[in-house]
């Protein structure tokens, strides 16, 4: 069992745990990511190290409520144990000195800030790029703020905070001012295969994390297999970093989508056990 | 009196097996039932059952069948106990050689082991060992006593995954009296044994109670410990003051056709079709919120154990059809015959002679076809088994909404550059007879020297360098 020694709320959907977990917190690296299972009947769901210190032997990782485990997982409190936590998972991100250009999208900002905030650490000289659909979905906002950024981009598409529009445009423009030695980019699937369109016509490498369905999480179902510059990659051992202009983004949102239909019947399912009086904790 | 009686017991015993009796039919559930739940598909022999098969043995002066266990398991000594009906002296003789005899009586190949060798069968039918075998293993909780261990020597050993192979090493070591802790990536222990091979074909708690019985030998189980990524080779002895390590990380790497539209939604590894199943319980979605996806019309490609129970779960999950794709005939199939045999009987469908060209994705972007070239056979290849040819033009496509390869596994290079010891070539590590690798405090065994094998040669390689890590860690006292 791992127990949550802290939580924090960042807006309605949005939350940290810090989880005690003494020897992850020795071996953990940004850009890794750990499983969880929260109860014995979950499933095994990838989340990346928000943070994490090895002296006080702790683990952290930010999590936006959208399917049935993030639901469970938003009602447990401070004492609580989650029943499994593996990890660390997958390589590191690759860091350089340099200047960067981090961009999150929607919960990829969740995984975007700890990088942001690591390259920060090691000196390079760093722009970010948010993006979300609307205002509401913007999140770590002021996490971000608290950086030392070069810049802080911010794009809504309906325009109800920052620049109307998507990330690639004040990407395209950074690129244009030839402000940018590397990208790096997470996000909804369209938001990262654009991003690496615009650095391709610029000529500038970008990495981007990626977010497949995983089961084991240590290269042995394939599920999260992605194909990368014509091979097949594993996110879970291989990645979850590729260089995004090749990877075949269509072949990787067709594979995210396979279980649409029994995510929803999972929530419908979880309702159904919330309505129950017999159910209620 | 008791004169007589002394003499009574000295005599030798007269035994006459009942030649020309059938072989005893296993317990088999109803195919059409079966086929649509996840229950036993054998509920196995009743002890009546088990003394008349025991009955059929000739018990040969030169026993062939222990030359085909891999383990010599002493057989004809078992089959007496059974019929003497000293259940506790049977479970004895076999656990002496296999630890996991509930395991290895449902799984092993018999009929190219023990089975395929008695004498039995080159004129009717072989002995049913396997199933004699398990009948002793599931009398445990009944009759078997707990192993005496002996006092604590001092020594720690690390063995890293809990399949058949660390379970054995583990078990054995526990025995001697070494302080043993299983490192597990999984939050449950057994391995294949547990995310692989289905319930139906092997109730998972036979697994727990193998691994409770190693814990009540005081073993200890890390689980979720992803070794490489959680602890370093060298935090195993420096930090944790382990004297030595056991590698049993297994061979679990997929395999892939490598042809077009393999990474479709609906185009399942046998591996994760498998691990969503059985490990996380995807059959009981949404009591457990893994999913997995119902197909209606199923193509299963391969021929081996993993095949058949990947056709054979897709069935139970309420598949109007599933196709078995094999590139060869059935003759050649690696599988069991006993799961071919049931896997026909619940209506699985073999299609001989077929090689993928590639996958087709209908409009929801979701695998609809695979298109199959149709081959016949030729020449032998390296193997001695007749190479399939292409028939040229002659191409067929199934329809299908979900589809599963099943073409073998490899080393998985995270479980094995993670260990500090070099692999070889094909990502296998190299050891010596005894489970020794270039590292003397290293020993290795299981699928990840051998490449995928079987549970028994697993265990047995577990065996093996148990009894090296003893003779090499007490010889340093």
């Amino acid at each position: 069992m791992y127990q949550i020694i802290d939580k924090e709320q960042y807006s309605e959907k949005v939350f940290k745990f810090r989880i005690h977990a003494p020897q992850m917190a020795k071996k953990a690296q940004a850009g890794q990511f750990l499983m969880v299972r929260v109860d014995e009947t979950g499933e095994r769901v990838p989340f990346t190290f928000a943070d994490w210190n090895r002296e006080e032997g702790w683990i952290e990782f930010i999590f936006m409520v959208i399917g049935k485990t993030t639901t469970l997982l938003s009602q447990l409190n401070v004492g609580d144990c989650i029943k499994d936590v593996t990890g660390p998972l997958g390589q590191p991100t690759e860091m350089g000195s340099g200047r960067w250009t981090v961009i999150g999208g929607g919960v990829g900002l969740a995984i975007a800030y700890p990088v942001a905030r690591e390259l920060c650490r090691r000196g390079a000289e760093v722009s970010v790029i948010m993006g979300a659909r609307t205002k509401d979905l913007l999140i770590l906002t002021d996490q971000f703020r608290e950086l030392p950024l070069k810049g802080l981009y911010i794009t809504t598409d309906d325009g109800s905070e920052g620049e109307k529009g998507v990330v690639t445009q004040p990407l395209d423009r950074l690129c244009a001012d030839g402000a940018v030695d590397h990208v790096f980019a997470v996000g909804p699937v369209p938001m990262m295969k654009f991003s690496a369109l615009t650095c391709e016509k610029h000529n500038v490498p970008i990495t981007a994390s990626l977010n497949p369905i995983m089961v084991d999480g240590t290269g042995m179902c394939g599920c999260c297999r992605v194909e990368v510059g014509g091979k097949t990659k594993f996110a879970c051992v291989d990645g979850p970093d590729f260089d995004a202009t090749q990877v075949d983004w269509n072949d990787l949102a067709a594979r995210q989508a396979t279980y649409r239909t029994q995510e929803a019947e999972a929530m419908e399912h979880l309702h159904e056990e919330e309505d129950c009086p017999c159910h209620r904790k | 009196m008791p004169q007589e009686v002394t003499a009574g017991a000295a005599a030798p015993k007269k035994y006459r097996p009942n030649i020309g009796a059938p072989r005893t039919p296993a317990n088999e559930e109803p195919a059409a039932e079966r086929a649509r739940d996840f229950r036993p598909v054998d509920t196995g022999y009743t002890k009546a059952d088990a003394v008349a098969e025991a009955n059929r043995c000739l018990d040969c002066k030169k026993p062939l069948c222990m030359e085909g266990c891999p383990v010599g398991v002493h057989i004809p000594r078992f089959l007496e106990q059974i019929r003497d009906e000293d259940w506790a002296g049977a479970l004895e003789t076999v656990k002496g050689d296999n630890l996991l005899p509930s395991v290895c009586g449902r799984v092993c190949p018999q009929e190219n082991q023990c089975e395929g060798k008695c004498v039995l069968g080159r004129k009717g039918e072989p002995v049913a060992i396997g199933q004699l075998e398990r009948f002793v293993g599931d009398m445990a909780p009944e009759v078997g006593k707990a192993p005496a261990c002996k006092p604590k020597n001092g020594k720690k050993v690390a063995v890293v995954g809990s399949g058949p192979s660390g379970i054995a090493c583990a078990g054995e070591l526990a025995r001697e009296g070494f302080d043993v802790t299983v490192f597990e990536a999984f939050f449950t222990g057994g391995g294949v044994l547990t995310y692989g091979i289905p319930e139906f074909r092997l109730p998972k708690d036979i697994v727990k109670r193998e691994i409770d019985g190693l814990e009540q030998l005081g073993v200890h189980f890390e689980y979720n410990a992803v070794v490489g990524q959680l602890y370093s080779p060298e935090d195993f002895f420096d930090e944790m003051g382990f004297d030595a390590l056991y590698l049993a990380v297994g061979a679990g790497l997929p395999r892939f056709l490598n042809v077009p539209g393999e990474n479709l939604p609906g185009v399942y590894t046998a591996n994760e079709f498998l691990t969503r199943s059985n490990l996380m319980h995807a059959y009981e979605f949404p009591a457990y919120d893994t999913p997995i996806r119902h197909g209606k019309s199923v193509v299963v490609f391969g021929g081996g154990n993993v095949a058949m129970d990947a056709a054979r779960t897709a069935l139970r999950l309420g598949a109007d059809k599933v196709t078995l794709a094999y590139r060869r005939t059935e003759a050649e199939m690696p599988a069991r015959r006993a799961e071919i045999h049931h896997a026909k009987e619940e209506g699985v469908e073999f299609l001989e002679l077929v090689a993928p060209i590639e996958f087709t994705a209908g409009e929801d972007g979701f695998v609809n076809a695979i298109r199959l070239q149709q081959c016949e056979l030729g020449e032998p290849d390296d193997s001695g088994r007749r190479r399939p040819v292409p028939i040229e033009g002659a191409e067929i496509e199934i329809p299908c909404d979900v589809a599963i390869t099943a073409i073998g596994t490899k080393a998985n290079p995270f479980a094995t550059t993670a260990s500090g010891v070099e692999a070889n070539k094909w990502g296998y590590i190299d050891t010596d007879e005894d489970g020794r690798t270039s590292d003397p405090r290293v020993w290795a065994g299981g699928d990840i020297v051998t490449g995928a094998a079987t549970v028994i040669l697993a265990m047995g390689a577990g065996k093996k360098a148990a009894a090296s890590i003893k003779k090499t860690l007490l010889a340093e006292e």
